[in-house]
């Protein structure tokens, strides 16, 4: 404004400042627009990847289920009914669901000890890539994302390999005479969630070492200076300052858990079965679409809740910091 | 006050790396500071000084030697087990919590009640003046402010020592000024050593008790302000601190401890002589800019030159001069108590006179 008046020094100050007023309302305008151009892409694969899909994923959750299988055009709720009650084919007796509850907290269930397990083995290994010179720093990561070179499908089956009865793990036991049978691990919860927590596990080290990463080392030194001992400096002062990363990893890892279908099916030998594999059944041998419908809404709505815990969890520590 | 001894370091040496590339921050460094000492650590980036601290407060280990507090060995104790707190170059306070959860923190890991710690955490805040702001994120107040902060925190738990590394050095000339009475004046209302660590020679000067010299990871001189301003034993003490001219004499003769010794300009003065001094040995005496009387040439003088210019500085008029038969300037300086005169310019010849106690006898 003042430079503008200065070079003409005829004008005076008004024009000068509502001219300078309205280039920058243009100004504001086409960088608006520049941005909506710029994510113009990202929205429309949005609009048709995961909008349309989930409309009428919503939609024939509603429907009747057709005989074998798709949908008949016609409106129920009985889909939805099924989800958590079920009925008597000769009695018309309603009771609960057991096997989609079951299923439903294993999912939950797995999905929790997976995050739980996933932040005490991945904490301490981002608090080591955090404290190591910048030079070690990129190949600790990188090493962390190798598992990711290789097909989900392939390393699942080498997990497979690692712990089946005749696999690694047994026949060590059994070589050191520490066991007499080989231990029954595949097939169980167990293997599922070791499978899970091995396929997710980066995925809590990388936001946690990004938040990590950023902590000024001096503050532990000041906690102990200030009588804080190892433990003290975790909880109060270390933990504090990378929760946003905790929040994110645990996230990360709980919803692809909650949803998995490759890790239970295979480790999980068709008995623990998770939601995942519920909802397939569905649209497979069940022949059930609406159905599988009503359980993918399920599955989103419990992600949701994550989510809202995670949002509104993050938006208090970025008032902390602002 | 009782001169009892609150920090000693004894044959300290810390040596960073191995091999080839290892790094000496401390040579044999032994210093004894009292308790409700006001104790300055003073050097060139680089000298130890930090590393020092950094051993008393337990943050690193000596290589060699001993560190004790109140005469209780600590060398190899971690930081949270020695009653010695840091006031940190960056403040380094907790971002997660507010300004009274700071100050309390010390407070609460070493299991205080709670009455008490509020009580504590109250008295602090009013000693560094921050009750209002006590709620305040160390986020939402100023560098000023951040620094008090830390400052309460490293005295709530009553240290034996506070330790200070450089905490005015992020803050403007001003507040720097008005931080250095803070401190002195918390120093003696809390009765508590401290122990600071700067660059800075006029903070060092004005604010402590007794001042240790530094250079290349080795204490140099250890004094009170005046002693270490007025004489300074080695050329490094004093070319650090404060402006000094350095001219070369020469011992002519030697009663016992006085001898006679020749200016550069053939005139020949008595001085008390240090032990290893003989005759005909080369001398450097340092001599301060403002211990420099001017005088008319053909008075009587101790040196005499030419004015090569003259720089004003408003308290104070600078002249360099160039000292006859050698190359050499001398930095004189007068202060301008009745105001600016125009006696002198550049060109003029000036007889120098200097009170034989200004000429400090250097020891290399």
């Amino acid at each position: 404004m003042a430079e503008g008046k200065a070079a003409h020094p005829a004008a005076s100050h008004r024009p000068a400042s509502t001219f300078a007023a309205q280039a920058a309302a243009a100004a504001d305008r086409r960088e608006t627009r520049g941005r909506w151009l710029l994510s113009a892409p990202a929205l429309l694969i949005l609009l048709f990847a995961a909008i349309g899909p989930l409309v009428i994923v919503v939609i024939y959750s509603f429907l009747k289920k057709g005989g074998y299988g798709g949908v008949e055009w016609e409106f129920s709720t009985d889909a939805w009914f099924s989800v958590v009650f079920t009925k008597d084919i000769f009695s018309d007796a309603v009771t609960l669901a057991d096997a989609h509850m079951s299923i439903l907290w294993r999912s939950v269930k797995l999905s929790f000890f997976t995050t739980v397990m996933a932040l005490v083995f991945g904490f301490p290994t981002a608090y080591f890539i955090a404290t190591r010179n910048e030079k070690s720093r990129d190949l600790w990561l990188f090493l962390i994302t190798i598992p990711f070179w290789t097909n989900l499908l392939i390393r699942t089956f080498a997990v497979m390999e690692v712990i089946r009865n005749e696999g690694i793990v047994n026949s060590i036991l059994q070589g050191l005479g520490l066991i007499d049978a080989p231990i029954q691990i595949l097939f169980t919860d167990f293997a599922v969630m070791m499978g899970l927590l091995y396929v997710y596990l980066p995925l809590m080290v990388l936001p946690l070492y990004a938040s990590m990463e950023r902590i000024d080392f001096r503050l532990v030194e000041a906690g102990y200076d200030l009588y804080a001992t190892r433990w003290h400096v975790l909880r109060r002062v270390i933990f504090p300052l990378v929760k946003p990363g905790v929040i994110a990893g645990s996230i990360l890892v709980f919803i692809p858990s909650l949803g998995a279908y490759v890790t239970p099916r295979v480790l999980g030998g068709g008995r623990n079965l998770m939601l995942g594999n519920l909802i397939e059944m569905q649209f497979g041998q069940g022949r059930n679409w609406p159905l599988g419908a009503a359980l993918s809404i399920t599955l989103m709505a419990i992600v949701m809740i994550a989510l809202l815990f995670y949002v509104k969890n993050a938006s208090n520590t970025e008032a902390r910091h602002g | 006050m009782s001169a009892a001894v609150a920090v000693e370091a004894k044959n300290v040496s810390k040596i960073f790396g191995a091999g080839p590339g290892e790094v000496r921050a401390l040579d044999n460094v032994s210093v004894t500071i009292q308790q409700n000492e006001f104790f300055t650590l003073l050097g060139p980036s680089g000298c130890g000084k930090t590393t020092l601290l950094r051993l008393i407060a337990g943050f690193e280990m000596p290589t060699e030697g001993s560190i004790l507090l109140e005469g209780e060995e600590v060398a190899h104790l971690p930081p949270f087990k020695r009653h010695v707190n840091t006031v940190f170059q960056s403040y380094a306070l907790f971002p997660h919590m507010t300004v009274a959860q700071n100050i309390a923190f010390g407070l609460e890991m070493l299991g205080k009640p709670k009455a008490e710690v509020q009580s504590t955490v109250s008295a602090m805040l009013k000693l560094v003046r921050m009750e209002e702001l006590k709620d305040r994120r160390t986020s939402q107040i100023s560098g000023g402010q951040q620094q008090r902060v830390a400052l309460a925190r490293a005295l709530a738990p009553r240290p034996k020592v506070l330790l200070l590394d450089e905490p005015l050095s992020a803050l403007d000339l001003k507040l720097r000024k008005e931080m250095q009475i803070e401190l002195k004046r918390m120093q003696l209302e809390t009765g508590i050593t401290f122990i600071f660590v700067t660059h800075d020679q006029e903070e060092a000067l004005t604010m402590s008790d007794r001042i240790a010299v530094m250079s290349k990871g080795k204490i140099l001189q250890i004094g009170s302000p005046t002693e270490i301003y007025e004489h300074p034993t080695v050329r490094f003490v004093a070319d650090f601190i404060g402006e000094t001219n350095f001219i070369e004499a020469e011992v002519m003769q030697r009663i016992g401890s006085d001898g006679q010794i020749k200016l550069p300009s053939g005139i020949v003065i008595s001085h008390p002589l240090g032990e290893n001094v003989g005759v005909g040995a080369k001398v450097t005496l340092a001599i301060r800019p403002e211990r420099i009387d001017l005088v008319r040439p053909g008075t009587e003088a101790h040196l005499s030159g030419t004015v090569e210019n003259i720089v004003y500085f408003g308290t104070d008029t600078t002249f360099h001069v160039e000292l006859e038969g050698s190359q050499q300037e001398v930095t004189v300086r007068v202060q301008n108590r009745r105001g600016h005169q125009e006696v002198l310019k550049a060109g003029d010849t000036v007889g120098m006179r200097i009170a034989p106690e200004a000429m400090q006898i250097l020891k290399d």
